[in-house]
């Protein structure tokens, strides 16, 4: 385990080097989407129609912020449940997509995909919205604006503080973590 | 009789709102510094801290704790003694969360239509309002914002007497082992037994109001709890589910009385943003 500062768009050899466990500080630009700007993404996949940013080394936060208050860049913005985007990830990944930001878990099929497509999952600390928010420098909305908190937004941040969860091999924090410190009754 | 002005309720539901998505009660930070120093996970323990940084950002910034500031579900106890004037009550604690979630740029979370259009209400509102009445001449308003992540976690199973209280334990278990790191451990697990199906459920949220570290009333059940602590604990989810011992923060159990053939049970799964407060009028 080991402690990496890295900077987007993410590449094969950045991507690989990452192992279950890694800290990792992660700077520059990322975009957000939730469950209903997922759905409209994988729709316009399906539809041969272009995407609100390019999916090539990109790096997608699950996350709906609190609206910000005047003069501020972002209000409290931490992570939200990974496994309600998990019907969508597969694509986005076949797609160029290298990393995704959550909580909790993912599905076999998303672990499956980040290994056959190199991407990784990284885990930001749930309920520390406020704290990820000062790591945020910059936040626009760059598409669905109509759905509020949901609309996609693209951030600039420096040192994001993550954690590696799955990484190009088919390891899993989740699982390593639980063995180790569950105890038989 | 006392006559209460409705726009009292509102004013009051505002204030809820705005302060219990900024401030946590002082037992749940008190809970997570302890647990802090009990965690054997390095990484169990730098999240933890993480968590508690974060309380004193979210106070010093008067930010939201979380940026998902939940559901407004709100328990009105209505003294039977008061005369409400001014407007429908149900009407006043929703004005309260509009006003509330505005002024402070708390999160919008509420979808119109539950599954078709799922288009958002832009408020926050309609609030889950439980009224109750009761003696005396105060009105007693508890507000509780409820967050997805860890609500999606819960469940109600309707059990019988045979499984006793061992097939309770095992539900309860069972079910925050296949929460695992969704509802944002550490939780507080709020078990309601006995009514009928949605009673039970409604007594485990009401659970979750307890202050942690206050016993149970009943002795027995107070052990349950123990045990149940210690069982979900020795599940090595942890903080986040990244592995740990620190899985619950408590375990809170109420009860009521249910028909000879059933036993309801069920599961509130509350994330460590465990946010409540209550005014009285
Ligand atoms: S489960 Fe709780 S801490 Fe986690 S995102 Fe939801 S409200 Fe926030």
């Amino acid at each position: 385990m080991k402690t990496v500062e890295l900077r987007t768009p993410l590449d094969e050899k950045q991507i690989s080097s990452l192992e279950s466990g890694d800290k990792v500080y992660l700077s520059g630009e990322i975009n957000t989407a939730r469950d209903a700007a997922h759905k409209r993404l994988v729709a316009l996949i399906e539809e041969g129609k272009e995407l609100p940013f390019d999916l090539q080394g990109a790096v997608i936060y699950y996350v709906g912020p609190a609206p910000s208050k005047p003069g501020q860049v972002i209000n409290s913005a931490g992570p939200t449940t990974s496994y309600r985007m998990d019907s969508f990830t597969p694509l986005l990944l076949e797609r160029g997509l290298k990393g995704t930001i959550g909580k909790g878990p993912r599905s076999m099929k998303v672990r499956d995909s980040m290994v056959k497509n190199g991407g990784v999952y990284f885990a930001a600390v749930g309920g520390a919205a406020a704290g990820i928010a000062s790591t945020v420098k910059a936040a626009e909305v760059i598409a669905y604006d109509d759905l509020g908190p949901e609309a996609i937004r693209r951030l600039v941040v420096e040192r994001m503080p993550l954690f590696v969860v799955n990484d190009t091999s088919g390891n899993d924090l989740f699982e390593a973590g639980v063995a180790e410190y569950r105890r038989e009754e | 009789m006392r006559e209460l002005d409705v726009a009292r309720i509102t004013e009051a539901v505002k204030d809820l709102s705005i302060r219990t998505n900024i401030y946590l009660p002082d037992d749940v930070k008190k809970a997570l510094r302890e647990s802090l120093e009990r965690e054997e996970s390095p990484l169990g323990r730098e999240i933890l801290q993480v968590i508690l940084d974060n309380h004193d950002i979210a106070e010093k910034e008067k930010m939201p704790i979380c940026q998902d500031t939940g559901a407004a579900i709100v328990f009105l106890e209505v003294g039977q003694e008061v005369h409400l004037i001014g407007g429908a009550p149900e009407d006043a604690v929703n004005e309260g969360v509009r006003q509330g979630y505005r002024e402070a740029h708390l999160r919008k979370s509420m979808v119109a239509d539950p599954v078709l259009k799922r288009k958002n209400t832009g408020d926050n509102t309609p609030a889950i309002i439980y009224t109750r009445i009761v003696p005396g001449d105060k009105v007693k308003i508890i507000f509780a914002p409820k967050g997805g992540g860890a609500e999606n976690m819960s469940e109600v199973r309707m059990m019988t007497a045979a499984d006793g209280i061992e097939g309770i334990k095992d539900f309860v278990v069972d079910r925050v082992s296949r929460s695992g790191g969704n509802p944002c451990p550490p939780i507080v697990v709020g078990v309601g037994i006995g009514g009928c199906f949605e009673r039970s459920a409604l007594l485990a949220k009401e659970a979750l109001m307890r202050t942690i570290g206050e016993p149970n009333p009943d002795p027995d059940f107070d052990e349950v709890e123990k045990e149940l602590l210690r069982r979900i604990n020795n599940l090595g989810i942890g903080p986040q589910g990244l592995g740990g011992r620190t899985t619950a923060l408590a375990v809170h159990i109420k009860t009521v009385p249910c028909h000879i053939a059933s036993m309801p049970v069920a599961v509130n799964i509350q994330c460590h943003v465990s946010r409540h407060g209550e005014t009285i009028l």
